[in-house]
This record gives C-alpha cells, sequence and structure tokens, in this order.
C-alpha cells in the first residue's frame, strides 16, 4: 500500500516539475510567447477564453466519440468474423496488415473531396483509424483461444454463437480492451487532423484560426484540452478493463483447504 | 474421400437406426441396449509420414447404465476414445455409435470432464459449475428464471459434495489444482449427463480426497444411472468404481482384456484390500506390464 501511494506521489511530482521546468526555463531564457507560451499564460488564456473554447472541445469529443462507437462496433463484428475461423484469420490477415499499416490520416483529403468539409469527414476519419486495432485484436483474440475450453461446450454440443458467446468473446475481451486504449486515441488524431484540413468547428479548427493569428497561447489551450480528453477517456477505458478483464490480471493468491 | 462418404450412405440405408439397439449378450443383467458402439474404428493425429496412430481397429461396446472403466499405458488413446465419444474429434475410418446413432446426431445429455480442470478463468467457480445449464435443454429453456436461485443451489449442493462450499465465488486460478479439479467434475455432472466420459478425474488428488470421490462417484451412478466411462491409470480405482475394466495396449491402442468386476455393490474401501480385490489388481497389473513398450524399462523386470 505504501509502495502505492509513494509511486503515484512520484509520478504527480513528475508531471508538476514537468510544468515548472517549462515555465522557469522559459522565464530563465526569456523565450517569447509567440515561440512557445509558458504553462501559467496557457491556463489563463484557458481560464479566460473557456466560453469560446468549449463548444470547440465539445465538438470534437461528439465527433471522436460517435467514429470512435462506430469504428469499435464496426471493429467488432469483422474481428469476429475474422477470428471464428482459422481460414478466414489466415486469409483476412495479410489485408488487414497492409489496412491497418496505411496511414490513415491520409484518407482524409479523400474523405473531403467525397463527403465535402465539416462533421462528416471528421468522424469517417475517427472510424477509419479505430476500426483496425479493434479488428486486428479481436480477430487475435478469438484466433488463439484455448481449444480445450471450446471442447467443454462441444460436448455440450453448444451452436457455434454459443461458443463465440461464452468462450471466444470473454477469451478476447483483454485483447479487445487494449485495442480500445489504443483506438480512442488514434481516434483523437483522426478527428483533429480532419478539423484541421476541413471543418469550421472544432479544437482542430480553432488550432488552425490561432495559429494564423499567431496566437500561439491559444494554439497550446487547444492542445491541453485534446491531452485532457484524451487522458480522460484512456483513464475511462482502463477503468473498464480492469472491472471486465480482472481475471486476466490475476494475483497470485492460491486457496488450500 | 468419396469412396468413405459412399460406403457410409450405403451403410445407414442399409441398417436403420434401430438395427443397433440389439440386446447385447453380457454377463451383466444390469446392461441394456449398447450406449456405445465402436466399430473398428482407427484414428491416426496428423497426416502423412508424421502420422500417430492412436487407435487400430477398435471395437467396443458398452451398454446402457454400464460403468466401464479404461485402462492401459501411456498414450494407449484410452483419452481418445473419450474424444471420439465426445464428438471432439472423428475416426480416421470405422464408425462411433452414441445411442445406436452416429456421434453428434445422438440426443444424450453427455458431462465430460477432463484431464486437465479446464475451467473458464473469467467466470467463478459456481458460474463454471453452471456453464452446462446455460447451454443444454432442458435446462436452458429456464435459465433466465432460474439462475440465481434454483440452479445456483444445484451448484453449491454439488459443491458440498465435493468439498468446495464456500468457494463458489472464487475463481479458479485462486484454487489449488485438486480443487479446481473436483470443481471440473461438478461442472461434468450438474445437468445430470446420462452419459459421463471422465477423463482421469481424480488424477491430481491426494488419496483420501480421492477415496472420498469414489464413493460420492459410486453414489451417484448406483441412484442415478448414468453409462459412465472412465479412464484411470489407477487399478485400485478401475476395480473399486467399474462393472467392466477394458485394458488397452500400448500405442496404437486396442483392446486386449475385457474384465467383468464381480464385487457387489455397494462397494467399501476396505474391499479393496480383500484377497480377490488385490488378485484381480494384479492381474490387470502384470497384463499391462507385459503389453507396454519394451523399449522402457518395467519396474519388474529391473527388480
Amino acid at each position: 500500500m505504501m509502495a502505492i501511494l509513494r509511486q503515484k506521489a512520484a509520478s504527480i511530482a513528475l508531471i508538476l516539475g514537468f510544468f515548472v521546468f517549462w515555465e522557469l526555463a522559459c522565464l530563465l531564457l526569456g523565450v517569447s510567447d509567440i515561440i512557445l507560451p509558458r504553462p501559467s499564460q496557457v491556463f489563463y488564456t484557458l481560464f479566460t477564453r473557456w466560453s469560446a473554447i468549449m463548444p470547440h472541445a465539445g465538438q470534437t469529443l461528439y465527433t471522436t466519440l460517435v467514429g470512435f462507437a462506430i469504428g469499435v462496433a464496426i471493429g467488432i463484428f469483422l474481428g469476429a468474423l475474422i477470428g471464428s475461423s482459422k481460414i478466414a484469420y489466415d486469409t483476412a490477415y495479410p489485408l488487414l496488415v497492409g489496412f491497418s499499416s496505411t496511414p490513415k490520416i491520409a484518407v482524409v483529403p479523400i474523405f473531403v473531396l467525397w463527403f465535402g468539409a465539416g462533421t462528416v469527414p471528421a468522424i469517417l476519419t475517427s472510424i477509419a483509424i479505430s476500426i483496425f486495432p479493434v479488428v486486428v485484436n479481436v480477430a487475435t483474440g478469438l484466433a488463439t483461444t484455448e481449444p480445450e475450453l471450446e471442447d467443454v461446450l462441444r460436448t455440450l454440443k453448444a451452436k457455434k454463437l454459443d461458443i463465440l458467446w461464452n468462450v471466444g468473446l470473454p477469451r478476447a475481451m483483454p485483447y479487445f480492451f487494449a485495442s480500445l486504449k489504443v483506438a480512442v486515441t488514434l481516434a483523437f488524431v483522426g478527428t483533429v487532423l480532419a478539423e484541421t484540413v476541413a471543418s469550421n468547428r472544432g479544437i482542430g479548427n480553432m488550432m488552425m484560426i490561432a495559429s494564423s493569428t499567431f496566437n500561439v497561447p491559444l494554439v497550446f489551450a487547444g492542445l491541453f484540452v485534446l491531452a485532457t480528453l484524451g487522458i480522460c477517456l484512456y483513464v475511462g477505458f482502463s477503468l473498464a478493463e480492469r472491472h471486465f478483464t480482472g481475471w486476466a490480471n490475476r494475483k497470485s493468491e492460491i486457496v488450500t483447504v | 474421400m468419396l469412396r468413405e462418404w459412399a460406403l457410409r450412405r450405403e451403410r445407414e440405408q442399409a441398417t436403420p437406426v434401430g438395427a443397433f439397439a440389439t440386446p447385447q449378450r453380457h454377463s451383466d443383467p444390469s446392461v441394456r441396449d449398447p450406449m456405445i458402439q465402436f466399430e473398428s474404428v482407427t484414428l491416426a493425429y496428423g497426416r502423412g509420414e508424421s502420422a500417430v496412430q492412436a487407435l487400430d481397429k477398435t471395437s467396443i461396446k458398452i451398454g446402457e447404465g454400464d460403468f466401464v472403466a479404461l485402462v492401459g499405458p501411456s498414450g494407449c488413446g484410452k483419452s481418445t476414445i473419450l474424444k471420439l465419444i465426445g464428438g471432439l474429434i472423428s475416426a480416421t475410418t470405422g464408425y462411433v455409435f452414441v445411442a445406436g446413432r452416429e456421434v453428434g446426431a445422438q440426443d444424450v445429455r453427455i458431462g465430460m470432464a477432463f484431464q486437465n480442470p479446464t475451467l473458464l478463468p473469467w467466470l467463478t467457480v459456481r458460474q463454471n459449475v453452471m456453464l452446462p445449464l446455460k447451454i443444454v435443454q432442458p435446462f436452458r429453456a429456464d435459465w433466465a428464471r432460474k439462475r440465481k436461485t434454483d440452479y445456483r443451489d444445484r451448484a453449491e449442493a454439488l459443491l458440498r459434495q465435493v468439498g468446495l462450499s464456500g468457494f463458489g465465488d472464487k475463481h479458479p486460478w485462486q484454487l489449488s489444482g485438486g480443487m479446481q479439479q473436483r470443481a471440473s467434475l461438478c461442472r461434468a455432472l450438474i445437468h445430470d449427463p446420462t452419459l459421463l466420459l471422465l477423463d482421469e478425474p481424480f488424477g491430481a488428488l491426494d488419496q483420501f480426497t480421492r477415496e472420498e470421490l469414489w464413493a460420492v462417484l459410486q453414489e451417484l451412478w448406483l441412484t442415478r444411472k448414468p453409462t459412465v466411462i472412465l479412464v484411470t491409470h489407477d487399478l485400485r480405482e478401475s476395480a473399486f468404481l467399474a462393472n467392466r475394466i477394458v485394458v488397452m495396449s500400448a500405442r496404437p491402442g486396442r483392446v486386449i482384456k475385457d474384465e467383468t468386476v464381480p464385487f457387489e455393490r455397494p462397494r467399501t474401501i476396505a474391499m479393496t484390500y480383500d484377497a480377490g480385490f488385490v488378485a484381480l489388481n494384479q492381474r490387470l497389473r502384470s497384463l499391462i506390464v507385459e503389453v507396454r513398450t519394451g523399449s522402457e524399462v518395467t519396474l519388474g523386470a529391473a527388480a
């Protein structure tokens, strides 16, 4: 318990130390706030321009979550399809690797071309970017399920769907949650980029406009907002992960009679 | 491939389903129609030159309500027989019938306890034990309504019987190996199977727990009369529990001896030290020592 507290305290001290170092370095070296604003200036801007930033933050969060949710749903479906049979897995894997190594950011101009500027390309980018980690992980989780566990249900003459539901999917949950944490951070990248390129709303757009008027503290304020949103979602999924897949991080707590 | 299929079709047409349900010539009057029938079953794992032949032209008949123990040296295909009956693998050649129908088509509730406990790690012990009730009819239909009441009590009662009361809410990995195996035995029994396949279910247990569970299993067999097929390395266990002991040869496995166990029921642990019991054990032991491959040095030969 003490060790955990000490570790947490050290992490917080490191974060605070980082900001203090930044602040002092800017002050001592006399860095102009057009190049790199001090954290205090950024927080001040955040505070004073809050009402202007809020709608953009809301838009970005909304776009990201909608895209992420749709992407994850499609990802689970495709992952279950591919992971449920060895042949499908082996056949589809090269294509999956191909898709997931293509920089999804590069498709933003295509989406803009197809759907025009606005919310739609941002959501689509967020979908495209969050599908693949989920597909690959769910498929891998299913494909690596121990046949012995499936045998338990097969002797009961369970249907394929029963086996998927009772063994495959629970078994793939740790993989799935690992991919969620990756996907949600990536989804932000996709949204912000699409907003930067072609939108009139969202944090990405706000940062774009702020930088064109050399309002650098506002650019950094946007960055801080994005970081905060990203961290919150990451933590949220980590907590969900711990709740649902605690069995995979078992403690070696053996009971004997 | 095609020829095999054609042969099978021919056989299906030639012999109606009921044809296998002929009465058996067997010494035990309690034995009725064959629950299990192997017709010259061969099974090879792998293909080509690396293929390992586990079973060679094995034919076995096991009557409904019988209790059969399969014994033999390691790797003689005992577990393979259980997997064939459970429908987990299919025969390379030959036919496996369960309750007069080709395996998989039968309408028999099977309970299987594997060599490893194979409990699902994300479920608690109780949820693991209750799993068959969630899958198998007629229990499945009432799953939503009864899983918190009747089924839960049912699981608790079984866990108590094997000495695991109070551990229902633990996760499998919080239990020792022997406890996991007992939980897995409960899972094999909870849906009141008419065919019970046990693959060394007591292997990881200490002798006292093992003997306790022998009594539990005998009691269960006497009251419910399921067909039981028990794979074991323990000759004393086979003679205590079974009506029939089937001895298999080393790989590829074949049946070399089919011994009827004459002792009266209910059997007691004390009986296992009687002269007749010990003599049976010794006879089986020397038989198995004999059929083990020559490459392995047997204890008897070394002495």
